[in-house]
């Protein structure tokens, strides 16, 4: 075997590619040639197998991942939190105002607002969009997300115009005493 | 891929490489229904490309040299491309890394000039009406005039061990037309 290096007969011309069997330029050659080129570099063919390769292969890994959310959504359920915390005293608010605090402690901010003398309903502060703050809008019974006009039922949670979709995680309050007390987080699962 | 053929086996151990001989129009690549055979662009022809080999046997019965060889356990065709992975990064292919004796030699054309000193190197072959250039050269006496083999010039000759085959028809009672 003999390498294209500089050797007895002077230096070699470097390789111009696949000669086609007729000799004639590729210019002159029929399109089916040119579509299907046996050098390599020039090759940008997709076969049928390695489409259909691609294809199967991202749909099973859709469907894997799908299964793989079901799955996870369905057994690691985080166990709902049992202890009492105090988060306000009753007369501390006037109806329509609010107070945003941490529950359990180190969680992201949530809300909660006094809808009247003596109930309260508490809501993560993080709209379900894109995590903008919300804010109450008590007049009109909803909450208010600025950043895309998102509005949610302040009764419920649930998203009633605007981009977001799922309810707002609910904050279980409850007045003992004179004081609120936050008792456990309902994730939102619509 | 390594491939070895049988030079005279009831005589004789001897084995010949076939080696691709890494024609300027692959006539493997001609022939191939599914584009699998690709040539790189230093002129080596690949192995056929596994996604795309629909294991024909076109290849395999089209090259002039023999070289293609079907994989039917792989649905692939193999074939010697220069142990392309170990020659692009400087080492010799496995063939000549692995004999022992340097019957198998792979180097530069100075070595080779050095080592054959009474030779040339023809790369032009003639097959049928078909004539190729190839990559592979072969060594010739420097003082014939050859400048083209005529690969099927011998097809009519007797091959090498054809006693054996003469004994097995001699040995066959009415002659040769069992």
């Amino acid at each position: 075997m003999i390498q294209n290096q500089r050797g007895v007969e002077g230096p070699r011309d470097l390789d111009h590619g696949t000669t086609p069997p007729d000799g004639r330029p590729i210019a002159e050659q029929p399109k089916w040639r040119r579509d299907f080129p046996i050098d390599w570099a020039q090759d940008e063919y997709v076969s049928r197998r390695e489409l259909v390769k691609f294809i199967v292969l991202t749909s099973a890994a859709l469907v894997v991942g799908q299964f793989w959310i079901v799955f996870k959504s369905t057994f690691s359920r985080r166990p709902a939190l049992s202890t009492a915390a105090p988060i306000a005293r009753v007369d501390e608010l006037s109806i329509g105002g609010a107070k945003t605090f941490t529950y359990p402690e180190g969680s992201t901010p949530r809300l909660l607002v006094k809808t009247g003398a003596n109930s309260f309903v508490a809501y993560d502060q993080q709209c379900t969009h894109l995590l903008c703050p919300v804010v109450p809008a008590f007049e009109l019974g909803r909450l208010h997300c600025p950043c895309h006009n998102g509005w949610f039922d302040l009764e419920t949670g649930r998203p009633v115009a605007g981009p977001p979709q799922r309810a707002l995680p609910r904050v279980r309050v409850e007045v003992r005493a004179g004081t609120v007390y936050a008792t456990g987080v309902e994730e939102s699962t619509a | 891929m390594i491939q070895l053929d049988y030079v005279d086996r009831a005589h004789s151990t001897q084995t010949v490489p076939v080696v691709c001989m890494h024609c300027d129009s692959p006539t493997c690549a001609e022939v191939c229904p599914a584009d699998a055979i690709k040539r790189t662009e230093d002129g080596i022809v690949q192995t056929a490309r596994k996604p795309r080999c629909i294991a024909c046997n076109n290849c395999v019965l089209a090259c002039p040299f023999g070289v293609p060889k079907m994989q039917t356990k792989m649905n692939l065709m193999m074939k010697c491309d220069m142990c392309y992975d170990r020659t692009s990064v400087g080492l010799k292919p496995w063939c000549a890394s692995a004999c022992p004796s340097q019957a198998l030699a792979f180097g530069t054309r100075d070595e080779m000039a050095r080592l054959r000193p009474h030779a040339k190197p023809v790369n032009t072959f003639q097959f049928g009406m078909q004539t190729i250039r190839t990559k592979v050269n072969i060594m010739i006496p420097r003082d014939t005039a050859v400048e083209i083999v005529d690969v099927t010039a011998a097809m009519h000759e007797p091959t090498i061990g054809h006693e054996i085959l003469d004994d097995v028809f001699a040995a066959t009672p009415g002659g040769g037309d069992a």
